[in-house]
């Protein structure tokens, strides 16, 4: 027999609750644990019926990724000699040959600078505006604080024809300037207002503090708030990152060359040679890390915790 | 070290008027109390003396320089707040020498400085500690320490026991004072205990609503209240008030209270209609022979002394008396007041009457 208890769940309820968490956790990492897998098949394997889960792994679907070929001719392979990499050697057994290097890369470097960049400048201007509102007396404040939130009650691609005429005109088309400016645009409401209630929430006394001490309102500002809101920057910039770099729509109608992101690039590798469904599969899992890594790194600031009891409340 | 002198500030806050008119001096080495309730003014009044916020109107001057519109990082002053304010991504030898680098210290000054303050303050044994786990009463010692550090012009403290525990804040408030007596530093301390402000203070300022109701040492303000709101802020249980329809007249040495005669201190300002009769609980006495009359209503037990209530022709009247002396509940008895120590006021304005004996206490505040 075990006591009743009012913090402690019974073993049923923990049962149940362990069920369902695991339930859930299956059904969101089945998708991403098929897209790594598919990544490693042969095209064949892919899309095999019934689905494979067991399979011999190949790059295959990572050397279509990086590489652009065409079907190879005996003139072609005689010129070319036999092959020198172990990449060659897994593109020849499709009787194809390398004719030079895909895109992908630069689509990717496309997105790490418009992603970030975004996101940085998101963060500057973000921080500021936050501050301002959660310390000044700023005349109108609740007004500008709904107009700023307003502008996210519509799907930004509800303006997308405006925008786009607008860049034509001003040159932004396809370039990395406009890709930056446009996500930066729609992130600021929500980083400003994420940005606000994590500000709000450190005492005021800790810049009176350093003010006394001697230093300037810019000094107290970046000496003591900011190590402080560290925690809300770092998990605010992870929800900026996370939409500028899924970030489709704008990308397909605004980008078409030197500033296309991955996300509008990648479907378009099925067209090269068929159904080429394991070079996409690798191409949206590369596509993960850096938004993964950038998360795992920033982890240990989304744990609250760290004002806890400097000062009494 | 240094003289803080506030002439007629004044700070609104939109359409809130939270200090109206203050003028007061706080002289070199003194240790100062701004005694009020909460939402006087008192706290407001210290944040402008720090740069903390900048007066509508008025001069502040520390050391004879007109401070009132510098920042704060301008002043010299130190600032203790009620929640110590300490630098929680910092540890202890941090938060005590980051006024010392914002003047751009050498380090091997600074870690000597701390060392020095740290040894004064009995927390050598914490520095390298984090902030976060300390107990109430170092984190107050280290908020301390951040403010001496740099040997300031004054120090501000901002009800700095109101966040420790009761039995901690008699200790805590011995030590501040002794720290004050061996530094002679000026301080300006904030609270709403009179208690506290009684028994630290060279000197204290009482507010209300905005307004300096008095000013001067601890003893005047007890004994010769400019105000019925002082009168009544001070003491525990506070001053008595018998209200009456009377006369004072100018140059009288007594008062028609009812259908008794009351000596009082000659009076020097003469005044007529609603009146009211202050007298300290402890300055009444029992007299059977005495024709002003009381029922006693309740006792209160407190060792050595009791406080009785008596119900009078003009009010309740709380009186401090011997434990040894025997009053039954609804007896009757005569009540004599000690006319060496009587206050009459003015019941509409609250103002104290001049007299002999408040006279000089009166004209200084």
């Amino acid at each position: 027999m075990s006591a009743f208890s009012v913090t402690e769940p019974s073993s049923r309820t923990k049962w149940g609750a362990g069920i369902l968490v695991v339930a859930y956790a299956l059904i969101t990492i089945v998708p991403l644990l098929w897209i790594i897998a598919t990544g490693f098949k042969s095209p064949t394997d892919s899309i095999a019926y019934p689905p494979k889960v067991l399979f011999e792994p190949t790059l295959e679907g990572y050397v279509n990724l990086f590489t652009d070929r065409t079907r190879a001719t005996q003139d072609m392979l005689d010129r070319a000699g036999p092959p020198q990499t172990w990449y060659e050697v897994i593109v020849r057994k499709r009787g194809t040959i390398i004719t030079g290097t895909s895109r992908y890369g630069e689509r990717f470097l496309n997105s790490v600078i418009i992603g970030f960049g975004s996101t940085f400048l998101c963060m500057v201007l973000g921080t500021a505006a936050a501050y301002a509102f959660s310390r000044f007396r700023v005349p109108l404040k609740d007004d500008l604080l709904f107009f700023i939130l307003s502008t996210r009650m519509m799907p930004p691609i509800a303006v997308a024809i405006p925008i786009f005429l607008m860049f034509r005109q001003l040159g932004l088309s396809d370039t990395h300037l406009g890709m930056i400016l446009l996500y930066t645009a729609v992130n600021l409401s929500l980083s400003v207002w994420l940005l606000k209630g994590f500000i709000d929430e450190i005492p005021i006394e800790y810049e009176e503090a350093a003010l006394i001490d001697g230093y300037t309102r810019f000094q107290a500002f970046y000496k003591v708030v900011l190590p402080q809101a560290a925690t809300g920057i770092a998990s605010t910039a992870i929800f900026c990152l996370i939409f500028a770099w899924n970030e489709y729509a704008f990308a397909v109608l605004l980008t078409s060359g030197t500033a296309q992101t991955a996300p509008p690039f990648i479907p378009t590798i099925i067209g090269v040679a068929g159904k080429d469904w394991p070079a996409v599969a690798a191409g949206a899992t590369l596509f993960l890390v850096p938004v993964m890594v950038f998360t795992i790194l920033l982890r240990k600031h989304l744990l609250r915790g760290i004002t806890f009891g400097a000062v009494r409340k | 070290m240094a003289q803080i002198r506030i002439e007629n500030i004044r700070k609104e806050f939109g359409d809130f008027t939270a200090v109206q008119s203050s003028s007061f001096t706080v002289e070199d080495g003194e240790f100062f109390m701004l005694l009020g309730p909460s939402g006087c003014g008192k706290t407001t009044t210290l944040r402008m003396m720090a740069g903390l916020e900048l007066p509508t109107s008025g001069r502040i001057y520390i050391d004879g320089e007109e401070v009132g519109q510098k920042p704060a990082s301008q002043r010299d002053i130190a600032f203790v707040f009620q929640m110590f304010a300490l630098y929680p991504h910092m540890n202890v030898r941090g938060n005590i020498s980051y006024p010392l680098k914002s003047q751009g210290m050498p380090r091997a000054q600074i870690k000597a400085k701390v060392h020095e303050v740290a040894e004064v303050l009995g927390i050598t044994d914490i520095l390298d500690r984090p902030v976060g786990g300390l107990s109430g009463g170092d984190r107050q010692r280290v908020a301390l320490g951040r403010a001496i550090v740099r040997a300031p012009k004054a120090f501000l403290m901002d009800e700095p026991l109101g966040a420790l525990d009761a039995e901690f804040r008699e200790h805590m408030s011995e030590e501040l004072r002794a720290l004050h007596d061996r530094m002679g530093a000026t301080t300006v301390y904030v609270t709403h205990d009179q208690l506290e402000a009684m028994q630290m203070g060279d000197k204290i300022v009482v507010m209300n609503h905005g307004v300096v109701e008095q000013f001067g040492v601890p003893q005047d303000i007890y004994d010769w209240p400019a105000t019925k709101f002082v009168a009544q802020f001070i003491g525990s249980p506070p001053m008595n008030f018998l209200e009456f329809q009377g006369v004072a007249d100018e140059g009288a040495q007594s008062i028609q209270l009812g259908d008794s005669t009351h000596q009082v201190p000659s009076i020097r300002e003469g005044a007529k209609g609603k009146l009211t009769f202050g007298v300290r609980p402890e300055h009444v006495a029992l007299d059977d022979a005495a024709p002003y009359r009381g029922r006693a209503l309740a006792t209160e037990y407190l060792g050595t002394t009791q406080i009785v209530t008596f119900e009078t022709p003009n009010g309740v009247l709380k009186a401090r008396l011997p434990s040894s002396e025997r009053i039954d509940h609804g007896q009757i008895t005569g009540l004599r007041f000690d006319p060496r120590t009587v206050t009459l006021f003015d019941a509409e304005s609250g103002a104290a009457l001049k007299s002999e004996a408040n006279e000089k206490v009166l004209s200084n505040g």
